[in-house]
């Protein structure tokens, strides 16, 4: 349960960090990092997607990477037809948590295994690859938008404001933009998971026999956060196409789905802040591995996976939340430096 | 006529690529609940094992035969005993492992060889029906996955070896008691699994080329002809190899080979909604 009650301090600290980070990063780095910390706002939402269902839904999906690309290629092809990025950006989040819920629905009422679960979002993420890369065809076009296979759509338009085509968001106002949209994902979500929907979700992913007995639809839940999770990733995907203004199929490709979880894993499963420390860490350390040839970025990725695996399965974060917790009580600081969330748990366990 | 005859050599020859690939797979997920991610990468590791010998001028089929599943089966049995082996039990963390294991295999093979494409010149020549010509290596594919499904079900079912695998699986505890090592089943298996990987690869390698992200575009297809399959490996693993098989070569002769591929994940899906236990969760439950 840890990270879940809805500690003051550590939420009033997170508040403070991101007002800070909003405000202060854009005066002190320059342009290029800015970008580059504007990608890393769109992938942490993305993670934040997955550690929202993996982490406290239990579901481990392969598919977040679907729905960000659905929702990156839904604004593409919207914006493209109409110059207006109001409407795309509606239907770019609407159109992906649609298209959750019904895969949602295929999965959980057919009472699938988790394996299976992974198995069958990995496979749907690998048809959209499949079928957007064989698109470049001059048939492959809706309206004005070209699909275009592998070589992706190019020049699209950015978010501009409501109703005003000729006010758009200039690359840095991007950041504002989805760094702003990161912060609320997160505290929407710490929002959600102290409401009752979000203690049920939890309750399934520890005993779901439990919750069934105890009278609650498991199916209904996990497939409405299954949807919910399509929405986050869906606009993790818009922000992401906006950075880029430009999207190809390597979005739902298995190295995308492959960072995703790495992301995850690496920050720590059933916290939230971990997984975008890990979206973070990882960004820039494959932007790091990127800039020389020797080393092959898939094997540093891949040797740090097995390695989280093997010798910290519970990822980074709770891990060191662990160490220093340890330490403390080994040094007799215990009382002073425990904060609220874990006096509870501590209790809790207890109790 | 001819045409008809064509296609049906086609579809045929898919369903045992299918199997083929997926046989290894089986092994080690229909055993030992083992999810291999990495199982694309131990095809790719097989077709690997053919290029470089071959190249260096050692025969074709020694090295296709002989040193593909060899060597793949003994990289299977390191990686079970460096990694698999802490993780029994803990199915997503396996799966993660593996994953994990399918990118470093993939970036070594990457440093080593290059991004490129290579190639093994198909042995055999082309036949023809009527006017209609084809590769005899659709029916060498064919004849071998035969020969490799007689030859799992024989050892499984028949020998001394099979009987233990079977039991250990069953109920390890049991196993145990009775004399049987069950780390050292465990091991040996995953090494049949990887050794069996390796041959389909080395098999495949003349047809798809050899790269070493190649085992990207077989992992799906692996897994959902053995969940689709169920319960029994070979038997599932046949009867989904021509279930598939047969809609995505049915799919493609009507369309185009990339709406064969999607229509024969888009009725894994469907199939699993229907029969969540597989094909032989169902039907042939008294298979192998």
């Amino acid at each position: 349960m840890r990270g879940l009650s809805l500690n003051t301090a550590g939420l009033l600290a997170a508040a403070i960090i991101s007002v800070l980070a909003l405000v202060v990063i854009p005066q002190v780095a320059p342009f290029y990092i800015l970008l580059q910390i504007t990608l890393y706002f769109s992938f942490a939402i993305l993670a934040l997607s997955l550690a929202f269902i993996w982490g406290f839904g239990g579901v481990f999906s392969f598919g977040q990477a679907a729905f960000f690309g659905l929702g990156g290629y839904t604004y593409a092809i919207l914006s493209i037809n109409m110059g207006s990025s109001t409407v795309p950006l509606i239907v770019a989040i609407v159109l992906p948590t649609v298209f959750a819920l019904l895969l949602g629905y295929l999965m959980f009422y057919g009472r699938l295994s988790s394996v299976y679960l992974a198995v069958i979002t990995l496979v749907v993420t690998l048809i959209f690859h499949k079928f957007l890369g064989h698109t470049a065809g001059f048939e492959y076009r809706i309206g004005n938008a070209h699909l275009g296979g592998y070589n992706g759509i190019p020049a699209i338009p950015p978010i501009n404001v409501p109703g005003d085509v000729t006010k758009f968001a200039f690359p840095e106002d991007m950041f504002y933009i989805a760094g702003v949209a990161l912060v609320i994902v997160y505290f929407g979500l710490r929002w959600l998971l102290s409401s009752h929907f979000g203690r049920t979700l939890i309750g399934i992913r520890e005993n779901e026999e439990r919750a069934e007995l105890l009278g609650y639809d498991v199916r209904l839940y996990k497939m409405i956060a299954f949807g919910i999770a399509g929405a986050i990733a869906a606009l993790g995907g818009v922000m992401f196409t906006n950075w880029n203004s430009f999207i190809d199929p390597h979005v739902f490709d298995l190295g995308m789905s492959a960072q995703i979880i790495i992301w995850v894993v690496v920050g720590g499963l059933s916290t939230l802040i971990g997984p975008i420390i890990g979206a973070f860490a990882l960004g820039i350390l494959a932007l790091e591995l990127g800039t020389q040839q020797t080393i092959d970025v898939n094997l540093i990725l891949g040797a740090i996976l097995i390695i989280v695996v093997l010798f910290v399965p519970e990822g980074f974060v709770p891990t060191i939340k662990r160490m220093c917790i340890w330490l403390a009580e080994s040094r007799g600081w215990l009382r002073s430096r425990l904060d609220s969330s874990d006096l509870e748990e501590k209790q809790g366990r207890d109790g | 006529m001819d045409l008809a005859a064509i296609t049906i050599i086609q579809v045929i020859n898919l369903i045992a690529s299918l199997a083929l690939l997926s046989i290894g797979l089986a092994v080690i997920f229909g055993m030992m609940r083992v999810i291999n991610l990495a199982h694309g990468e131990f095809l790719m590791l097989g077709a690997y094992a053919v290029l470089v010998p071959t190249q260096a001028g050692v025969p074709l089929w020694i090295s296709m035969f002989i040193i593909a599943p060899l060597f793949v089966g003994i990289v299977g049995v390191i990686i079970e005993r460096l990694i698999i082996r802490h993780l029994y039990g803990r199915m997503m963390d396996t799966l993660l492992a593996t994953w994990g294991l399918s990118l470093l295999i993939v970036g070594a093979m990457t440093m080593i060889f290059g991004n490129t494409m290579e190639g093994i010149s198909t042995p055999f020549g082309s036949f023809t029906i009527g006017s209609l010509a084809d590769s005899q290596y659709k029916f060498f594919t064919i004849g071998i996955t035969a020969v490799v499904l007689l030859v799992a079900y024989i050892v499984l079912k028949f020998t001394r070896f099979g009987l233990i695998a079977r039991a250990t699986m069953q109920n390890s505890d049991q196993a145990s008691v009775l004399g049987v090592s069950p780390p050292a089943v465990y091991t040996l298996t995953f090494g049949i699994g990887a050794a069996l990987a390796g041959l389909a690869g080395a098999i495949l390698a003349p047809i798809s080329g050899v790269l070493p992200t190649m085992g990207a575009a077989y992992i799906a297809k692996a897994f959902i002809t053995v969940i689709g399959g169920g319960e029994a490996i070979l038997t599932g693993t046949a009867a989904a190899s021509v279930f598939f098989g047969a809609i995505n070569q049915t799919t493609t002769f009507f369309t185009s080979s990339v709406v064969g591929e999607v229509a024969l994940l888009v009725a894994a899906i469907i199939l699993l909604r229907l029969l969540p236990q597989g094909i032989t969760g169902r039907f042939f439950r008294r298979g192998l």
